[in-house]
C-alpha cells in the first residue's frame, strides 16, 4: 500500500472517485457471480484492480467527448455515464441491454453518452479513435476523443497506424495505454521489443508520460493535464497507466501462471484499498466508508436482479440492424 | 448525353456527391496528385486538402480511421488503390465496418465507401490483379457494387456514397479509359438492380464488371449465327437482383454465368445455385459457369491471357447450351 498520505487532495472529489471505483468493482463482481450461475453466457474480461484508470481517465471526460474502450471496459463505460442496468442486461444478453443484447460484454457501446464501443479485436479501436477525431476536426466540433487500450495492443499494427494517423493530422485524441502487464495470459514484457509503449509513442512524435495507474489521484491529475493540451488543439497525447490485473484474463481464467505471492502483493496495492486509506487518514469514518461499499454492492445486486428478470430479445432482432438493403428476412436467409 | 470515360464518370459522381454534402470526403494514398489512376485529378484544387486527403501507405489505418469518421457523422470515400491492398485492411472492413451497426444494436452507422479497383490489367501480376468481389458478398453488413459502364460508375458511386451502410465499390482497372454516353442529369440509380444489356430468348448470360463487355461481344457473334442471348449486368453483387435473373431464366430456360474471377466459390456459384434451387424444373440444360482457373494471375502477357474468359469462350459455352445439352 502507498505509504504516503495524500496532501492537498480535493477530498470531495476523492470520495466520489472512491465511490466510482466501488461501483465498478461491485458491477464486475456481480457479473462474475452471474457468470458462475450461468446467467452470463459469453466471456467477460474483468478489470478488477484497474478501476483507478477508468475513474481517473473517464472522470475527466465530458458527456459529449467520445470514448473508445476495450474488451475490458466495463469500468470505463460506467464512468462515462452508461446505465448500469442496461450494461448488465447486455452482459446477460437481454432486451434492454445497451446494444439490445446483440453485442455482449465485448461490444458494449452507449452512443448517447459518447461511448462508441468496446471492441473484441485488440488494438482495433486505436485507428477508429483516430478516425473519430478526424471527423471531429473535419466538422469543427468542440469535443475530444479518448482511446483506452491495453499493453497487449502495442504489438499490433493499428497501434502504429492509428498513432501515426493522429499525429500527421494533428487530431484531438488522448491515447491511454492501460498497462496491466499481461497480454491475455502471457507477460507482455516477454513479447515486446524495446522500452515499451511510451517510447513507441514518442518515436511517432506524440508526447507521452507515465503515471501510477493504481493511484486514482495521480491518474486524475495526469489526465487533466493531458486533456488540457488536447483540448487546446495541440494534437494527440499519450499516457501510460501502470496497473495490475487482479483477476484472470477472463472469468474462466484462474491465472495460474502467476504466484500466490505475486497476487498477494498486488492485492496490497489495490487502488480501492489505497483510496480508502487516504480517506481514512483524512478523517472519514470507517463506518461511512463501509456504507459506501455496501451501497455499491446493493446497487449492483439490484442491477443483476433486474437483468435476470429482463426478457430475451425478440427473435426478429437476429435479422435487424444489419443493413438497409440486402438484409435477410426470416423467410429468405 | 455527354461522352466520357469510366474514370471521368467516377470522378464526376464523387464531385457531385462532395458538392451536395460537406460531410463527404475522400482519403487515400496519393489523392493530392490525382490518385494512382488519375481518378481524383484536380479534386484537391477544387475541394482542398481537408476533403481530398493524402493518406500514408497505411491501408489498415485508412480503413480504420474511415470507420471512426463514418461513425461520427462524416461519409468517407476510401481509396484502396488496388483491391489486393485492401486485404491489409480486412479487420477494419469485415470486423469493424460491417459489424458496428449490428453489434452496437443499431446505435451507429458506418456510411463509408471503399473503392477497390479490381481486375487483370497490363501485366499487373499476382498482387495487383485480383477480383475478390465474392469474398465481400459473404459478409453480412456489406454492400458490393461492380459498375461496368461510365453512366453506372457515376450513378452507382453517388448511390454508394448516399448509402448509410458500408459499400465495397469495385471499379475495373481495364475499364478506366472506356468511353460511353452519360446522361447530363444525374439519375438516381438504386443499388441492387440489374441492367438488361441485351435481350434475347436462347440463353440468359449473367455477368458483371468488365466481363459484361466480353459477353456483349460474344452476343454479337452469336446473333450473326442466329442465336439471340440475353445479357444481364448485375451491377450490384450484394444485394443482387434475383428477380431479374429468375425472370429472364424462366423465359430462356438456360443460364450461363460469366466472371473474371476464379470460378471456384466465385459469385457465379451463388447465382447458379440460386437458379438451380428456384427453377430446376424449368431448365433445359445444366447451369454453366465460366471464370478463371484457380491459379494466381501471371505477369507474362500470354500467361495472363490464358486465364481470361474470352468472347470465344462465351460463344462456345452458349453453343454448347443450345445444341447438345437439351433435355
Amino acid at each position: 500500500m502507498d505509504p504516503q498520505p495524500r496532501r492537498n487532495v480535493d477530498l470531495a472529489r476523492l470520495k466520489e472517485q472512491h465511490r466510482a471505483m466501488l461501483r465498478i468493482r461491485a458491477f464486475e463482481e456481480a457479473a462474475l457471480a452471474a457468470a458462475r450461475d450461468g446467467l452470463v453466457k459469453g466471456a467477460i474480461h474483468p478489470s478488477i484492480g484497474q478501476e483507478a484508470v477508468a475513474v481517473g481517465v473517464c472522470g475527466n471526460l465530458e458527456r459529449t467527448d467520445y470514448l473508445l474502450s476495450t474488451h475490458r471496459g466495463h469500468g470505463q463505460t460506467l464512468v462515462k455515464g452508461a446505465d448500469a442496468t442496461a450494461m448488465m442486461c447486455e452482459l446477460f444478453g437481454r432486451a434492454g441491454g445497451t446494444c439490445g443484447g446483440k453485442g455482449g460484454s465485448m461490444h458494449i457501446a452507449d452512443f448517447k453518452v459518447g461511448m462508441l464501443g468496446a471492441n473484441g479485436v485488440v488494438g482495433a479501436n486505436i485507428e477508429i479513435a483516430a478516425g473519430a477525431a478526424h471527423a471531429v476536426k473535419l466538422r469543427g466540433e468542440d469535443r475530444i476523443v479518448t482511446c483506452i487500450f491495453g499493453d497487449g495492443a502495442i504489438n499490433r499494427g493499428p497501434f502504429l497506424e492509428g498513432l501515426n494517423w493522429a499525429r500527421i493530422f494533428d487530431l484531438p485524441v488522448l491515447f491511454v495505454c492501460e498497462d496491466n502487464g499481461f497480454a491475455a495470459t502471457t507477460r507482455t514484457r516477454d513479447l515486446t521489443g524495446g522500452p515499451g509503449p511510451a517510447a513507441r509513442a514518442e518515436s511517432l512524435g506524440i508526447p507521452a508520460s507515465k503515471v501510477d495507474g493504481n493511484d486514482v489521484v495521480a491518474v486524475d491529475a495526469a489526465v487533466r493535464d493531458k486533456l488540457t493540451l488536447v483540448r487546446s488543439g495541440g494534437g494527440p497525447q499519450f499516457l501510460v497507466c501502470r496497473t495490475y490485473r487482479l483477476s484472470g484474463h477472463t472469468h474462466a481464467d484462474a491465472a495460474a501462471y502467476r504466484s500466490a505471492e505475486e497476487l498477494a502483493a498486488a492485492q496490497e496495492d489495490d487502488p480501492i484499498r489505497r483510496s480508502r486509506a487516504w480517506l481514512e487518514e483524512a478523517g472519514l469514518a470507517a463506518a461511512e466508508l463501509d456504507a459506501l461499499a455496501d451501497e455499491a454492492d446493493a446497487e449492483m445486486a439490484a442491477v443483476s436482479a433486474a437483468a435476470a428478470a429482463a426478457p430475451w430479445p425478440a427473435l426478429e432482432q437476429a435479422y435487424t440492424d444489419i443493413q438497409d438493403i440486402g438484409a435477410p428476412s426470416e423467410a429468405a436467409t | 448525353m455527354t461522352r466520357m470515360s469510366y474514370l471521368e464518370a467516377g470522378k464526376q459522381g464523387l464531385t457531385e456527391a462532395m458538392e451536395a454534402d460537406p460531410n463527404v470526403w475522400a482519403v487515400g494514398e496519393d489523392l493530392g496528385r490525382g490518385g494512382v489512376f488519375g481518378q481524383y485529378r484536380g479534386l484537391v484544387a477544387r475541394f482542398g486538402p481537408a476533403r481530398i486527403v493524402d493518406a500514408p501507405i497505411s491501408e489498415a489505418g485508412i480503413m480504420g480511421a474511415a470507420v471512426g469518421a463514418a461513425l461520427c457523422g462524416t461519409r468517407p470515400v476510401v481509396e484502396m488503390r488496388f483491391s489486393d491492398f485492401a486485404l491489409c485492411a480486412i479487420d477494419e472492413l469485415v470486423n469493424q465496418a460491417a459489424k458496428a451497426r449490428f453489434m452496437f444494436g443499431g446505435q451507429g452507422r458506418v456510411p463509408l465507401v471503399a473503392r477497390e479497383p479490381i481486375g487483370m490489367w497490363r501485366s499487373s501480376a499476382a498482387q495487383h490483379s485480383q477480383s475478390l468481389e465474392a469474398w465481400y458478398t459473404h459478409i453480412p453488413g456489406l454492400v458490393v457494387v461492380t459498375p461496368s459502364t461510365p453512366a453506372d460508375n457515376r450513378a452507382l458511386l453517388r448511390a454508394a456514397i448516399a448509402c448509410d451502410d458500408p459499400v465495397v465499390y469495385m471499379e475495373h482497372k481495364d475499364l478506366w479509359a472506356y468511353e460511353d454516353e452519360v446522361p447530363d442529369e444525374a439519375e438516381a440509380e438504386p443499388l441492387g438492380k440489374a441492367a438488361l444489356r441485351r435481350s434475347g430468348d436462347a440463353v440468359t448470360i449473367v455477368s458483371w464488371s468488365k466481363q459484361v463487355h466480353v459477353c456483349l461481344e460474344a452476343a454479337q457473334v452469336l446473333a450473326e449465327r442466329g442465336i439471340e442471348v440475353e445479357v444481364i449486368d448485375l451491377r450490384s453483387l450484394w444485394p443482387w437482383d434475383r428477380e431479374a435473373v429468375f425472370h429472364s431464366v424462366g423465359r430462356t430456360r438456360r443460364l450461363l454465368v460469366v466472371q473474371e474471377s476464379v470460378t471456384v466459390s466465385g459469385f457465379g456459384a451463388e447465382v447458379a445455385a440460386s437458379v438451380a434451387e428456384q427453377l430446376w424444373d424449368r431448365l433445359l440444360a445444366p447451369v454453366r459457369r465460366l471464370g478463371s482457373p484457380r491459379a494466381p494471375i501471371a505477369y507474362a502477357p500470354p500467361l495472363e491471357d490464358r486465364l481470361r474468359v474470352t468472347a470465344g469462350d462465351v460463344v462456345a459455352a452458349v453453343e454448347g447450351l443450345v445444341s447438345g445439352r437439351e433435355k
